[in-house]
């Protein structure tokens, strides 16, 4: 009996979406297990931070103070690119400006399942958080999130072998899409035809296409390109941007325009 | 002093839970012992009148929801594993410590095929036998951990 009611479980769940609110409702009650079993790595960054040498302190200071005014530099042009960027798109008609929100997440778990990428992150539906929301850390994107629960979400990360998206070329706007592949270093490129403009060392961003995740990214860079004549595809390995399994803290952008024209 | 200090078994449970999420080197992770299955195993044995399928099969949709799985998929598993040590609790416990591990590796590996088969439902493929590892380790912890259970038992009087 209960063999067969936890079958039938098991297929609505697989191959159904109606517990999905059931679950996302639930979830909240694994984040406290995430929480405790993360606490002994707090602890040692918590006392990383204390037991600091005045000297380090000051050292991190001034090194920060740089980069902030390396970074503010970078803004002020950026502020003038975006003017100018808006009245272009407002010339050619096309303006579709999408307001971006960030929020800074923090990791407090990752799936205990070896074959899944999933991150478990500290912020839900209280904080905007929905199901779709591109997750990604200082370097790239990480991934998005697949269960929002109301403080507390998952998030599939790029890597995992159930996951694409379209990306784009940075120096000639090629498209494709790109694959997990289950391991934490490697995209693959699919359907990439063997004559399409793509080397080494190309930088890939998000392209927008299918309006899960904003444009305009960094997902990856390729590192290597086979071409086999006999084969209709390239064989194309993208190392991904964001540091998949070392991200303590992440940031979920909350785009309104997309989350409202999917939910 | 029946009903009594049978929080002790829920406790066992939140632990396992706990072990069960907590993170581990990735190349470990493969290596993991089935806690759950284990207190399972341990418990049906021990108070095969009380404790049933449906203590198992609610101990596993727990699982299901904190470890983020399918929901059913240990709850399946360990149902059917609960199922297998209640009808062999009087040989489980006439058993000398070294059959206990062999017999704790078979039942466990009979949770991990079905927990594979779930995941090869969903399209994730384990290389090789993989999946049997947590079998094989929660057979070796099996020793090291009873003994530590039933003088709890014992101590608290759990009926």
């Amino acid at each position: 009996m209960l063999g067969a009611l936890a079958t039938a479980l098991i297929l609505v769940n697989l191959y159904t979406d109606w517990l999905d609110p059931v679950r996302e409702r639930l979830s909240s009650l694994a984040a406290p297990f995430y929480w405790i079993t993360g606490t002994p790595s707090r602890v040692g960054d918590w006392a990383g931070e204390q037991l600091r040498t005045r000297e380090e302190l000051v050292e991190e200071n001034s090194r920060l103070k740089h980069q902030v005014m390396l970074l503010e530099q970078q803004a002020q042009l950026l502020a003038a690119v975006r003017a100018e960027n808006t009245q272009l798109k407002e010339l050619m008609n096309s303006a579709e400006s999408v307001d971006e929100r960030v929020l800074v997440a923090q990791v407090i778990g990752v799936s205990p399942d070896p074959l899944e990428h999933v991150l478990i992150i500290d912020k839900g539906r209280s904080d905007g958080v929905r199901q779709g929301t591109a997750i990604m850390d200082a370097s790239g994107l990480l991934g998005q999130v697949i269960e929002a629960g109301d403080f507390s979400s998952r998030v599939l990360l790029i890597t995992d072998a159930n996951h694409a998206l379209p990306v784009q070329v940075l120096r000639n706007s090629v498209r494709a899409v790109a694959e997990g592949t289950g391991d934490l270093y490697r995209l693959k490129l699919r359907h990439l035809a063997n004559t399409s403009d793509i080397r080494e060392g190309d930088l890939l961003l998000s392209s927008g296409l299918g309006g899960r995740f904003p444009a305009g990214y960094p997902v990856g860079e390729v590192i290597s390109v086979k071409r086999d004549p006999g084969r209709a595809f390239a064989d194309v390995d993208v190392q991904p941007r964001g540091l998949m399994n070392r991200s303590r803290f992440v940031l979920a952008v909350l785009s309104e325009t997309l989350t409202d024209g999917q939910n | 002093m029946d009903a009594h200090n049978r929080w002790f078994i829920l406790f066992t449970f939140v632990v396992a839970l706990l072990l069960a999420v907590m993170p581990l080197p990735a190349n470990w992770l493969w290596f993991r012992p089935a806690f759950c299955a284990l207190l399972v195993i341990f418990w049906t044995t021990r108070m095969p009148q009380e404790l049933g399928v449906g203590f198992a099969w609610i101990a596993g949709l727990a699982e299901d929801l904190v470890t983020g799985s399918t929901l059913g998929a240990h709850a399946l598993a360990l149902a059917v594993l609960a199922y297998f040590s209640l009808l062999t609790y009087r040989r489980t416990r006439a058993f000398n410590p070294g059959q206990q591990l062999m017999w704790v590796f078979v039942l466990v590996g009979i949770n991990q095929l079905l927990g594979n088969w779930v995941h090869s439902l969903a399209g994730k493929t384990v290389p090789g036998l993989t999946f049997l590892w947590p079998a094989l380790t929660t057979a070796l912890l099996w020793p090291l951990v009873t003994p530590w259970l039933h003088r709890m038992a014992t101590s608290l009087r759990i009926r």
